[in-house]
Protein backbone atom coordinates (compact mmCIF):
# COMPACT_ATOMS: atom_id res chain seq x y z
CA UNK A 1 0.00 0.00 0.00
CA UNK A 2 2.76 2.40 0.99
CA UNK A 3 5.03 1.32 -1.83
CA UNK A 4 2.16 1.66 -4.26
CA UNK A 5 1.38 5.17 -3.05
CA UNK A 6 5.02 6.21 -3.32
CA UNK A 7 5.20 4.80 -6.84
CA UNK A 8 2.06 6.69 -7.86
CA UNK A 9 3.43 9.88 -6.35
CA UNK A 10 6.73 9.45 -8.18
CA UNK A 11 4.97 8.80 -11.50
CA UNK A 12 2.78 11.86 -10.94
CA UNK A 13 5.79 14.06 -10.23
CA UNK A 14 7.57 12.79 -13.37
CA UNK A 15 4.53 13.15 -15.62
CA UNK A 16 3.46 16.56 -14.33
CA UNK A 17 5.21 18.76 -16.98
CA UNK A 18 3.57 16.69 -19.74
CA UNK A 19 0.03 17.13 -18.47
CA UNK A 20 0.03 20.51 -16.73
CA UNK A 21 0.14 23.98 -18.27
CA UNK A 22 3.44 25.83 -18.08
CA UNK A 23 2.48 28.04 -15.17
CA UNK A 24 1.56 25.05 -13.07
CA UNK A 25 4.94 23.51 -13.79
CA UNK A 26 6.50 26.66 -12.34
CA UNK A 27 4.13 26.48 -9.37
CA UNK A 28 5.07 22.85 -8.76
CA UNK A 29 8.75 23.86 -8.75
CA UNK A 30 7.96 26.44 -6.08
CA UNK A 31 6.19 23.78 -4.02
CA UNK A 32 9.31 21.63 -4.23
CA UNK A 33 11.54 24.52 -3.16
CA UNK A 34 9.26 25.30 -0.24
CA UNK A 35 9.06 21.63 0.70
CA UNK A 36 12.84 21.51 1.05
CA UNK A 37 12.77 24.64 3.25
CA UNK A 38 9.94 23.18 5.34
CA UNK A 39 11.86 19.93 5.87
CA UNK A 40 14.93 21.94 6.84
CA UNK A 41 12.96 24.10 9.24
CA UNK A 42 11.26 21.04 10.67
CA UNK A 43 14.63 19.41 11.41
CA UNK A 44 15.34 22.42 13.60
CA UNK A 45 11.96 23.33 15.04
CA UNK A 46 10.07 20.08 14.95
CA UNK A 47 12.92 17.88 16.11
CA UNK A 48 14.96 20.00 18.49
CA UNK A 49 12.31 22.51 19.60
CA UNK A 50 14.06 25.58 18.22
CA UNK A 51 11.45 27.64 16.41
CA UNK A 52 13.00 29.90 13.78
CA UNK A 53 11.40 32.99 12.30
CA UNK A 54 14.50 33.70 10.24
CA UNK A 55 14.55 31.01 7.59
CA UNK A 56 13.90 33.50 4.81
CA UNK A 57 17.38 34.75 5.74
CA UNK A 58 18.94 31.33 5.20
CA UNK A 59 17.00 30.97 1.96
CA UNK A 60 18.35 34.33 0.78
CA UNK A 61 21.94 33.33 1.59
CA UNK A 62 21.60 30.11 -0.40
CA UNK A 63 19.86 31.92 -3.26
CA UNK A 64 22.41 34.72 -3.56
CA UNK A 65 25.32 32.31 -3.15
CA UNK A 66 24.04 30.13 -5.98
CA UNK A 67 23.23 33.13 -8.20
CA UNK A 68 26.63 34.78 -7.70
CA UNK A 69 28.44 31.50 -8.27
CA UNK A 70 26.55 31.02 -11.52
CA UNK A 71 27.31 34.56 -12.66
CA UNK A 72 31.00 34.54 -11.76
CA UNK A 73 31.81 30.88 -12.37
CA UNK A 74 29.39 29.69 -15.05
CA UNK A 75 31.43 26.56 -15.70
CA UNK A 76 30.44 24.98 -12.38
CA UNK A 77 27.69 22.37 -12.86
CA UNK A 78 24.40 23.39 -11.32
CA UNK A 79 24.38 20.54 -8.78
CA UNK A 80 27.76 21.62 -7.41
CA UNK A 81 26.51 25.21 -7.25
CA UNK A 82 23.54 24.10 -5.18
CA UNK A 83 25.76 22.07 -2.85
CA UNK A 84 28.13 25.00 -2.40
CA UNK A 85 25.20 27.32 -1.69
CA UNK A 86 23.95 24.83 0.90
CA UNK A 87 27.41 24.50 2.44
CA UNK A 88 27.88 28.27 2.72
CA UNK A 89 24.46 28.59 4.34
CA UNK A 90 25.27 25.71 6.70
CA UNK A 91 28.42 27.47 7.89
CA UNK A 92 26.38 30.61 8.59
CA UNK A 93 23.77 28.45 10.35
CA UNK A 94 26.36 26.80 12.59
CA UNK A 95 27.97 30.15 13.40
CA UNK A 96 24.54 31.49 14.30
CA UNK A 97 23.49 28.36 16.16
CA UNK A 98 26.33 28.32 18.67
CA UNK A 99 25.49 31.63 20.41
CA UNK A 100 21.79 30.72 20.16
CA UNK A 101 22.39 27.68 22.40
CA UNK A 102 22.14 29.95 25.39
CA UNK A 103 18.74 31.17 24.28
CA UNK A 104 15.51 29.31 24.74
CA UNK A 105 11.96 29.61 23.51
CA UNK A 106 10.86 33.15 22.82
CA UNK A 107 14.37 34.62 22.97
CA UNK A 108 15.60 32.20 20.36
CA UNK A 109 12.69 33.09 18.09
CA UNK A 110 13.50 36.78 18.55
CA UNK A 111 17.13 36.16 17.64
CA UNK A 112 16.16 34.29 14.46
CA UNK A 113 13.70 37.04 13.57
CA UNK A 114 16.50 39.59 13.90
CA UNK A 115 18.76 37.34 11.83
CA UNK A 116 16.27 37.49 8.95
CA UNK A 117 16.27 41.30 9.03
CA UNK A 118 20.06 41.46 9.21
CA UNK A 119 20.44 39.24 6.14
CA UNK A 120 18.05 41.43 4.13
CA UNK A 121 19.96 44.55 5.20
CA UNK A 122 23.31 43.01 4.31
CA UNK A 123 22.04 42.10 0.85
CA UNK A 124 20.77 45.66 0.36
CA UNK A 125 24.05 47.19 1.45
CA UNK A 126 26.42 44.88 -0.39
CA UNK A 127 25.09 46.32 -3.63
CA UNK A 128 28.45 46.03 -5.41
CA UNK A 129 27.97 42.29 -5.20
CA UNK A 130 24.21 41.80 -4.95
CA UNK A 131 23.02 44.90 -6.86
CA UNK A 132 20.98 45.76 -3.75
CA UNK A 133 17.39 46.78 -4.26
CA UNK A 134 17.74 46.68 -8.06
CA UNK A 135 17.72 42.94 -7.82
CA UNK A 136 19.83 40.30 -9.48
CA UNK A 137 19.02 38.42 -12.64
CA UNK A 138 20.05 34.77 -12.35
CA UNK A 139 21.44 33.15 -15.52
CA UNK A 140 20.32 29.63 -16.34
CA UNK A 141 22.25 26.93 -14.54
CA UNK A 142 24.23 24.51 -16.69
CA UNK A 143 24.64 20.82 -16.33
CA UNK A 144 26.94 18.86 -18.65
CA UNK A 145 26.93 21.68 -21.18
CA UNK A 146 23.17 21.87 -21.24
CA UNK A 147 21.46 25.05 -20.02
CA UNK A 148 18.40 24.64 -17.81
CA UNK A 149 16.46 27.36 -19.61
CA UNK A 150 12.91 26.00 -19.59
CA UNK A 151 10.42 25.67 -16.75
CA UNK A 152 10.33 21.94 -17.35
CA UNK A 153 14.10 21.55 -17.08
CA UNK A 154 14.18 23.56 -13.88
CA UNK A 155 11.24 21.58 -12.55
CA UNK A 156 13.08 18.30 -13.07
CA UNK A 157 16.16 19.73 -11.38
CA UNK A 158 14.06 20.75 -8.38
CA UNK A 159 12.30 17.37 -8.31
CA UNK A 160 15.57 15.42 -8.39
CA UNK A 161 17.18 17.53 -5.67
CA UNK A 162 14.06 17.38 -3.52
CA UNK A 163 13.86 13.60 -3.89
CA UNK A 164 17.45 13.23 -2.67
CA UNK A 165 16.91 15.59 0.26
CA UNK A 166 13.62 13.94 1.25
CA UNK A 167 15.31 10.54 1.23
CA UNK A 168 18.09 12.03 3.33
CA UNK A 169 15.67 13.44 5.88
CA UNK A 170 13.61 10.24 6.10
CA UNK A 171 16.71 8.14 6.60
CA UNK A 172 18.24 10.59 9.02
CA UNK A 173 15.47 9.74 11.44
CA UNK A 174 16.49 6.08 11.22
CA UNK A 175 20.07 6.73 12.21
CA UNK A 176 21.62 7.33 15.59
CA UNK A 177 21.86 11.05 14.86
CA UNK A 178 18.26 11.27 13.72
CA UNK A 179 17.03 9.31 16.72
CA UNK A 180 18.90 11.73 18.94
CA UNK A 181 17.17 14.69 17.22
CA UNK A 182 13.77 13.08 17.71
CA UNK A 183 14.58 12.08 21.28
CA UNK A 184 15.25 15.74 22.08
CA UNK A 185 11.84 16.57 20.63
CA UNK A 186 10.14 13.90 22.73
CA UNK A 187 11.85 14.73 26.01
CA UNK A 188 14.92 16.86 26.57
CA UNK A 189 15.46 15.43 30.04
CA UNK A 190 15.24 11.80 28.95
CA UNK A 191 17.43 12.49 25.93
CA UNK A 192 20.12 13.99 28.14
CA UNK A 193 19.76 11.19 30.65
CA UNK A 194 20.42 8.80 27.75
CA UNK A 195 23.67 10.55 26.93
CA UNK A 196 22.48 12.76 24.06
CA UNK A 197 24.37 16.05 24.14
CA UNK A 198 21.79 18.81 23.88
CA UNK A 199 24.37 21.41 22.90
CA UNK A 200 25.96 19.33 20.15
CA UNK A 201 22.68 18.22 18.57
CA UNK A 202 21.06 21.62 18.76
CA UNK A 203 24.01 23.16 16.98
CA UNK A 204 24.08 20.34 14.45
CA UNK A 205 20.37 20.88 13.82
CA UNK A 206 21.08 24.51 12.95
CA UNK A 207 23.74 23.39 10.49
CA UNK A 208 21.60 20.72 8.81
CA UNK A 209 18.56 22.98 8.72
CA UNK A 210 20.56 25.81 7.17
CA UNK A 211 22.05 23.40 4.62
CA UNK A 212 18.60 22.27 3.45
CA UNK A 213 17.36 25.84 3.32
CA UNK A 214 20.49 26.99 1.47
CA UNK A 215 20.06 24.32 -1.19
CA UNK A 216 16.42 25.34 -1.48
CA UNK A 217 17.61 28.93 -1.88
CA UNK A 218 19.73 27.90 -4.85
CA UNK A 219 16.77 26.11 -6.43
CA UNK A 220 14.64 29.18 -5.76
CA UNK A 221 17.18 31.36 -7.58
CA UNK A 222 17.10 29.13 -10.67
CA UNK A 223 13.34 28.58 -10.65
CA UNK A 224 12.38 32.23 -10.21
CA UNK A 225 15.33 33.64 -12.17
CA UNK A 226 15.38 36.95 -10.34
CA UNK A 227 16.39 37.83 -6.76
CA UNK A 228 15.74 40.92 -4.72
CA UNK A 229 16.01 41.39 -0.97
CA UNK A 230 12.32 42.17 -0.49
CA UNK A 231 11.44 38.65 -1.66
CA UNK A 232 12.98 37.37 1.58
CA UNK A 233 10.98 39.37 4.08
CA UNK A 234 9.75 38.28 7.49
CA UNK A 235 6.40 37.22 6.05
CA UNK A 236 8.18 34.53 4.07
CA UNK A 237 9.75 33.26 7.30
CA UNK A 238 6.31 33.17 8.87
CA UNK A 239 5.00 31.26 5.84
CA UNK A 240 7.61 28.59 6.47
CA UNK A 241 6.51 28.32 10.10
CA UNK A 242 2.89 28.00 8.94
CA UNK A 243 3.95 25.20 6.57
CA UNK A 244 5.45 23.05 9.30
CA UNK A 245 2.74 23.70 11.86
CA UNK A 246 -0.01 23.04 9.31
CA UNK A 247 1.84 20.02 7.95
CA UNK A 248 2.99 18.61 11.25
CA UNK A 249 5.97 19.33 13.48
CA UNK A 250 8.64 16.70 13.19
CA UNK A 251 7.14 15.03 10.13
CA UNK A 252 8.79 14.87 6.70
CA UNK A 253 5.58 14.06 4.76
CA UNK A 254 3.87 16.76 6.82
CA UNK A 255 6.48 19.29 5.72
CA UNK A 256 5.78 18.49 2.08
CA UNK A 257 2.00 18.68 2.52
CA UNK A 258 2.26 21.94 4.45
CA UNK A 259 4.51 23.42 1.77
CA UNK A 260 2.09 22.37 -0.97
CA UNK A 261 -0.98 23.82 0.74
CA UNK A 262 0.66 27.12 1.67
CA UNK A 263 2.23 27.58 -1.77
CA UNK A 264 -1.04 26.91 -3.58
CA UNK A 265 -2.97 29.15 -1.18
CA UNK A 266 -0.47 31.89 -1.85
CA UNK A 267 -1.09 31.56 -5.52
CA UNK A 268 -4.87 31.69 -5.10
CA UNK A 269 -4.66 34.65 -2.79
CA UNK A 270 -2.37 36.62 -5.09
CA UNK A 271 -5.19 39.08 -5.75
CA UNK A 272 -5.82 39.60 -2.04
CA UNK A 273 -2.30 40.39 -0.84
CA UNK A 274 -3.53 42.48 2.08
CA UNK A 275 -5.51 39.62 3.56
CA UNK A 276 -2.60 37.21 3.41
CA UNK A 277 -1.34 37.67 6.99
CA UNK A 278 -4.92 37.53 8.25
CA UNK A 279 -5.71 34.28 6.49
CA UNK A 280 -2.41 32.61 7.34
CA UNK A 281 -2.64 33.79 10.93
CA UNK A 282 -6.11 32.27 11.16
CA UNK A 283 -4.81 28.99 9.73
CA UNK A 284 -2.01 28.97 12.28
CA UNK A 285 -4.37 29.53 15.22
CA UNK A 286 -6.88 27.00 13.92
CA UNK A 287 -4.14 24.40 13.53
CA UNK A 288 -2.85 24.88 17.03
CA UNK A 289 -6.35 24.65 18.45
CA UNK A 290 -7.90 21.86 16.40
CA UNK A 291 -5.06 19.99 14.74
CA UNK A 292 -2.01 20.15 17.01
CA UNK A 293 -0.16 17.40 15.15
CA UNK A 294 -0.83 19.05 11.80
CA UNK A 295 -2.00 17.30 8.66
CA UNK A 296 0.50 14.51 9.19
CA UNK A 297 -1.21 13.39 12.39
CA UNK A 298 -4.73 14.12 11.16
CA UNK A 299 -4.17 11.91 8.11
CA UNK A 300 -2.32 9.13 9.86
CA UNK A 301 -5.37 6.97 10.54
CA UNK A 302 -6.00 6.91 6.77
CA UNK A 303 -2.52 5.57 6.08
CA UNK A 304 -2.94 2.78 8.61
CA UNK A 305 -6.04 1.41 6.99
CA UNK B 1 33.87 0.28 51.53
CA UNK B 2 35.06 2.16 48.44
CA UNK B 3 32.72 4.94 47.39
CA UNK B 4 30.96 4.78 44.03
CA UNK B 5 29.53 8.24 44.54
CA UNK B 6 30.24 11.00 46.99
CA UNK B 7 27.98 14.02 47.11
CA UNK B 8 29.68 16.61 49.31
CA UNK B 9 27.88 19.68 50.67
CA UNK B 10 25.90 20.18 47.48
CA UNK B 11 23.51 23.15 47.27
CA UNK B 12 21.11 23.76 44.40
CA UNK B 13 18.94 26.80 43.72
CA UNK B 14 16.14 27.06 41.19
CA UNK B 15 16.29 30.79 40.63
CA UNK B 16 16.08 32.23 44.13
CA UNK B 17 14.41 29.22 45.64
CA UNK B 18 16.60 26.85 47.53
CA UNK B 19 16.13 23.22 46.54
CA UNK B 20 19.12 21.69 48.33
CA UNK B 21 21.24 23.05 51.17
CA UNK B 22 24.64 21.45 51.78
CA UNK B 23 23.51 17.90 51.22
CA UNK B 24 26.05 15.09 51.52
CA UNK B 25 25.27 11.56 50.41
CA UNK B 26 27.61 8.65 49.95
CA UNK B 27 26.93 5.53 47.90
CA UNK B 28 29.40 2.69 48.45
CA UNK B 29 30.55 0.39 45.67
CA UNK B 30 27.81 -2.24 45.21
CA UNK B 31 25.43 -0.57 47.64
CA UNK B 32 21.76 0.36 47.34
CA UNK B 33 21.15 3.70 49.02
CA UNK B 34 17.74 5.31 49.24
CA UNK B 35 16.69 8.94 49.57
CA UNK B 36 13.40 9.40 51.39
CA UNK B 37 11.26 12.43 52.00
CA UNK B 38 7.99 14.12 51.22
CA UNK B 39 7.08 15.76 47.91
CA UNK B 40 9.34 18.71 47.21
CA UNK B 41 11.97 17.70 49.73
CA UNK B 42 14.63 17.79 47.02
CA UNK B 43 15.09 14.09 46.37
CA UNK B 44 14.86 14.36 42.59
CA UNK B 45 17.12 17.39 42.66
CA UNK B 46 19.89 15.29 44.18
CA UNK B 47 19.64 12.86 41.25
CA UNK B 48 19.44 15.68 38.71
CA UNK B 49 22.56 17.27 40.17
CA UNK B 50 24.45 13.98 39.95
CA UNK B 51 23.50 13.38 36.32
CA UNK B 52 24.28 16.96 35.29
CA UNK B 53 20.73 18.08 34.57
CA UNK B 54 21.01 20.90 37.13
CA UNK B 55 24.17 22.72 38.22
CA UNK B 56 24.93 22.87 41.94
CA UNK B 57 25.73 26.33 43.25
CA UNK B 58 28.04 24.84 45.83
CA UNK B 59 29.72 21.63 46.87
CA UNK B 60 31.07 18.87 44.68
CA UNK B 61 30.11 15.49 43.31
CA UNK B 62 32.75 12.79 43.00
CA UNK B 63 32.11 9.64 40.98
CA UNK B 64 34.68 6.82 40.90
CA UNK B 65 37.32 9.24 42.18
CA UNK B 66 36.61 11.94 39.55
CA UNK B 67 35.02 15.31 40.24
CA UNK B 68 32.04 15.37 37.84
CA UNK B 69 30.32 18.43 39.32
CA UNK B 70 30.67 20.53 36.14
CA UNK B 71 30.58 17.75 33.56
CA UNK B 72 27.93 17.91 30.83
CA UNK B 73 25.12 15.37 31.17
CA UNK B 74 26.20 13.27 28.18
CA UNK B 75 29.74 12.87 29.55
CA UNK B 76 28.31 11.72 32.87
CA UNK B 77 26.25 9.04 31.12
CA UNK B 78 29.29 7.95 29.15
CA UNK B 79 31.28 7.73 32.40
CA UNK B 80 28.82 5.14 33.74
CA UNK B 81 25.97 6.85 35.55
CA UNK B 82 22.48 5.90 34.40
CA UNK B 83 19.48 8.03 35.32
CA UNK B 84 15.88 6.83 35.19
CA UNK B 85 14.02 10.16 35.45
CA UNK B 86 10.86 10.63 37.45
CA UNK B 87 7.57 9.92 35.75
CA UNK B 88 9.35 7.31 33.56
CA UNK B 89 9.90 9.94 30.85
CA UNK B 90 10.07 7.46 28.00
CA UNK B 91 9.83 8.64 24.38
CA UNK B 92 6.12 7.95 23.78
CA UNK B 93 6.11 8.19 19.96
CA UNK B 94 9.12 5.89 19.63
CA UNK B 95 8.79 2.13 19.53
CA UNK B 96 10.07 0.20 22.52
CA UNK B 97 13.12 -0.81 20.48
CA UNK B 98 13.89 2.80 19.47
CA UNK B 99 13.64 3.87 23.11
CA UNK B 100 16.26 1.28 23.99
CA UNK B 101 18.41 2.35 21.04
CA UNK B 102 18.44 5.94 22.30
CA UNK B 103 19.57 4.51 25.63
CA UNK B 104 22.46 3.04 23.67
CA UNK B 105 23.42 6.42 22.25
CA UNK B 106 26.83 6.30 23.92
CA UNK B 107 27.36 2.59 23.19
CA UNK B 108 29.66 1.41 20.39
CA UNK B 109 27.72 0.01 17.43
CA UNK B 110 29.14 -3.51 17.62
CA UNK B 111 28.19 -3.83 21.29
CA UNK B 112 24.66 -2.58 20.88
CA UNK B 113 23.02 -5.91 19.99
CA UNK B 114 24.41 -7.58 23.10
CA UNK B 115 23.27 -4.72 25.30
CA UNK B 116 19.74 -4.92 23.91
CA UNK B 117 19.77 -8.64 24.52
CA UNK B 118 20.61 -8.21 28.20
CA UNK B 119 17.87 -5.59 28.59
CA UNK B 120 15.40 -8.03 27.05
CA UNK B 121 16.61 -10.78 29.38
CA UNK B 122 15.90 -8.59 32.39
CA UNK B 123 12.52 -7.48 31.02
CA UNK B 124 11.21 -10.23 28.69
CA UNK B 125 8.02 -8.26 28.20
CA UNK B 126 9.93 -5.56 26.34
CA UNK B 127 11.03 -8.08 23.74
CA UNK B 128 7.42 -9.00 22.98
CA UNK B 129 6.50 -5.32 22.70
CA UNK B 130 9.56 -4.08 20.90
CA UNK B 131 7.69 -2.92 17.78
CA UNK B 132 4.95 -1.21 19.79
CA UNK B 133 4.90 2.57 20.37
CA UNK B 134 6.10 3.15 23.93
CA UNK B 135 3.18 5.46 24.69
CA UNK B 136 0.78 2.51 24.42
CA UNK B 137 2.48 0.58 27.24
CA UNK B 138 1.01 0.41 30.73
CA UNK B 139 2.60 2.35 33.58
CA UNK B 140 4.54 -0.65 34.83
CA UNK B 141 5.76 -1.54 31.36
CA UNK B 142 6.86 2.05 30.82
CA UNK B 143 8.83 1.90 34.05
CA UNK B 144 10.53 -1.28 32.87
CA UNK B 145 11.30 0.40 29.57
CA UNK B 146 12.77 3.44 31.29
CA UNK B 147 14.98 1.17 33.39
CA UNK B 148 15.90 -0.95 30.39
CA UNK B 149 16.80 2.18 28.44
CA UNK B 150 19.20 3.30 31.17
CA UNK B 151 20.70 -0.19 31.48
CA UNK B 152 21.56 -0.42 27.77
CA UNK B 153 24.41 2.01 28.50
CA UNK B 154 25.58 -0.50 31.16
CA UNK B 155 25.96 1.98 34.03
CA UNK B 156 28.08 1.29 37.12
CA UNK B 157 25.77 3.52 39.13
CA UNK B 158 22.02 3.69 38.56
CA UNK B 159 19.90 6.63 39.71
CA UNK B 160 16.24 5.63 40.08
CA UNK B 161 13.60 8.30 40.58
CA UNK B 162 10.35 6.99 42.09
CA UNK B 163 10.23 3.73 40.14
CA UNK B 164 7.10 2.56 41.95
CA UNK B 165 5.08 5.75 41.50
CA UNK B 166 1.52 4.95 40.48
CA UNK B 167 2.14 1.24 40.08
CA UNK B 168 -0.04 -1.56 41.39
CA UNK B 169 1.45 -3.46 44.37
CA UNK B 170 2.25 -6.51 42.26
CA UNK B 171 4.18 -4.46 39.71
CA UNK B 172 5.93 -2.56 42.48
CA UNK B 173 7.14 -5.88 43.88
CA UNK B 174 8.37 -6.88 40.45
CA UNK B 175 10.24 -3.60 39.96
CA UNK B 176 11.92 -3.93 43.34
CA UNK B 177 12.87 -7.51 42.58
CA UNK B 178 14.60 -6.28 39.42
CA UNK B 179 16.36 -3.50 41.32
CA UNK B 180 17.82 -6.11 43.64
CA UNK B 181 18.87 -8.21 40.67
CA UNK B 182 20.54 -5.25 38.96
CA UNK B 183 22.38 -4.53 42.18
CA UNK B 184 23.51 -8.13 42.50
CA UNK B 185 25.13 -7.83 39.09
CA UNK B 186 27.44 -5.23 40.63
CA UNK B 187 25.62 -1.97 39.94
CA UNK B 188 25.45 0.60 42.75
CA UNK B 189 21.99 2.14 43.11
CA UNK B 190 20.79 5.49 44.40
CA UNK B 191 17.04 5.15 44.80
CA UNK B 192 14.57 7.95 45.37
CA UNK B 193 11.25 6.73 46.75
CA UNK B 194 8.11 7.84 48.50
CA UNK B 195 7.30 4.27 49.39
CA UNK B 196 9.70 4.28 52.33
CA UNK B 197 8.89 0.83 53.60
CA UNK B 198 9.65 -0.82 50.28
CA UNK B 199 12.70 1.33 49.66
CA UNK B 200 14.19 0.50 53.05
CA UNK B 201 13.33 -3.13 52.41
CA UNK B 202 15.70 -3.23 49.46
CA UNK B 203 18.30 -0.58 50.41
CA UNK B 204 21.34 -1.05 52.62
CA UNK B 205 21.27 2.49 53.90
CA UNK B 206 19.02 5.53 53.66
CA UNK B 207 18.90 9.30 54.00
CA UNK B 208 15.87 11.41 54.82
CA UNK B 209 15.50 14.84 53.22
CA UNK B 210 13.26 17.63 54.43
CA UNK B 211 12.93 20.86 52.43
CA UNK B 212 16.35 20.47 50.94
CA UNK B 213 18.24 19.41 54.06
CA UNK B 214 19.33 16.03 55.34
CA UNK B 215 17.65 15.33 58.66
CA UNK B 216 18.62 11.76 59.38
CA UNK B 217 20.59 8.93 57.84
CA UNK B 218 21.59 5.43 58.73
CA UNK B 219 21.23 1.74 58.06
CA UNK B 220 17.84 0.77 56.64
CA UNK B 221 17.07 -1.37 59.67
CA UNK B 222 17.52 1.58 62.05
CA UNK B 223 15.62 3.99 59.83
CA UNK B 224 12.58 1.73 59.75
CA UNK B 225 12.33 2.20 63.51
CA UNK B 226 12.90 5.96 63.39
CA UNK B 227 10.02 8.19 64.41
CA UNK B 228 10.84 10.90 61.87
CA UNK B 229 11.01 8.37 59.05
CA UNK B 230 7.60 7.10 60.01
CA UNK B 231 6.29 10.64 59.82
CA UNK B 232 7.82 11.33 56.41
CA UNK B 233 6.61 8.01 55.13
CA UNK B 234 3.08 8.61 56.35
CA UNK B 235 3.17 12.12 54.93
CA UNK B 236 1.76 13.68 58.08
CA UNK B 237 4.20 16.56 57.96
CA UNK B 238 2.54 19.75 56.70
CA UNK B 239 3.76 20.79 53.24
CA UNK B 240 6.41 23.49 53.52
CA UNK B 241 6.42 26.89 51.86
CA UNK B 242 7.47 27.09 48.23
CA UNK B 243 8.37 23.44 48.05
CA UNK B 244 6.81 22.47 44.72
CA UNK B 245 9.28 20.69 42.59
CA UNK B 246 7.66 17.31 42.67
CA UNK B 247 9.83 14.95 44.60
Amino acid sequence: MRRWALGALGAGVLAWPWVAPRYFVFLASLILVNAVVAIGLNLLSGYTNQLSFGHAGFLAIGAYAAALLTIHAPAIPVVVTLLLGGAITAVVGLAFGVPCLRLGGLYLSMATLAFGFVVAEVILNLDALTRGADGLRVPAGRIAGWALSTDTARYYLAAAVTAVLVAGAVNLTRTRVGRAFLAIRESEVAAQASGVSLAAYRTAAFGVSAFYTGVAGGLFAFVVGYLSPDAFDVFLSVDFVVMIILGGLGSVPGSIMGAAVVTVLHDWLAAFQNFRPLIFGAILIACMLFMPGGMARALRPLGRR
Amino acid sequence: MKAALEIEDVSVYYGKRRALERVSVRVGEGEIVTLLGANGAGKSTVLRAVSGLVRPTGGRIVYAGRDITRWPADAIVAAGIGHVPEGRDIFPEFTVLDNLLVGGHTVARRELAGRLESAFELFPLLRERRRQPAGTLSGGEQQMLAMGRALVARPRLLLLDEPSLGLAPMLTREIFRVIRRINQSGVSVLLVEQNARRALGVAHRGYVLETGRLVVSGASRDLLEDQRVQTAYLGLRPPTEGAREGG
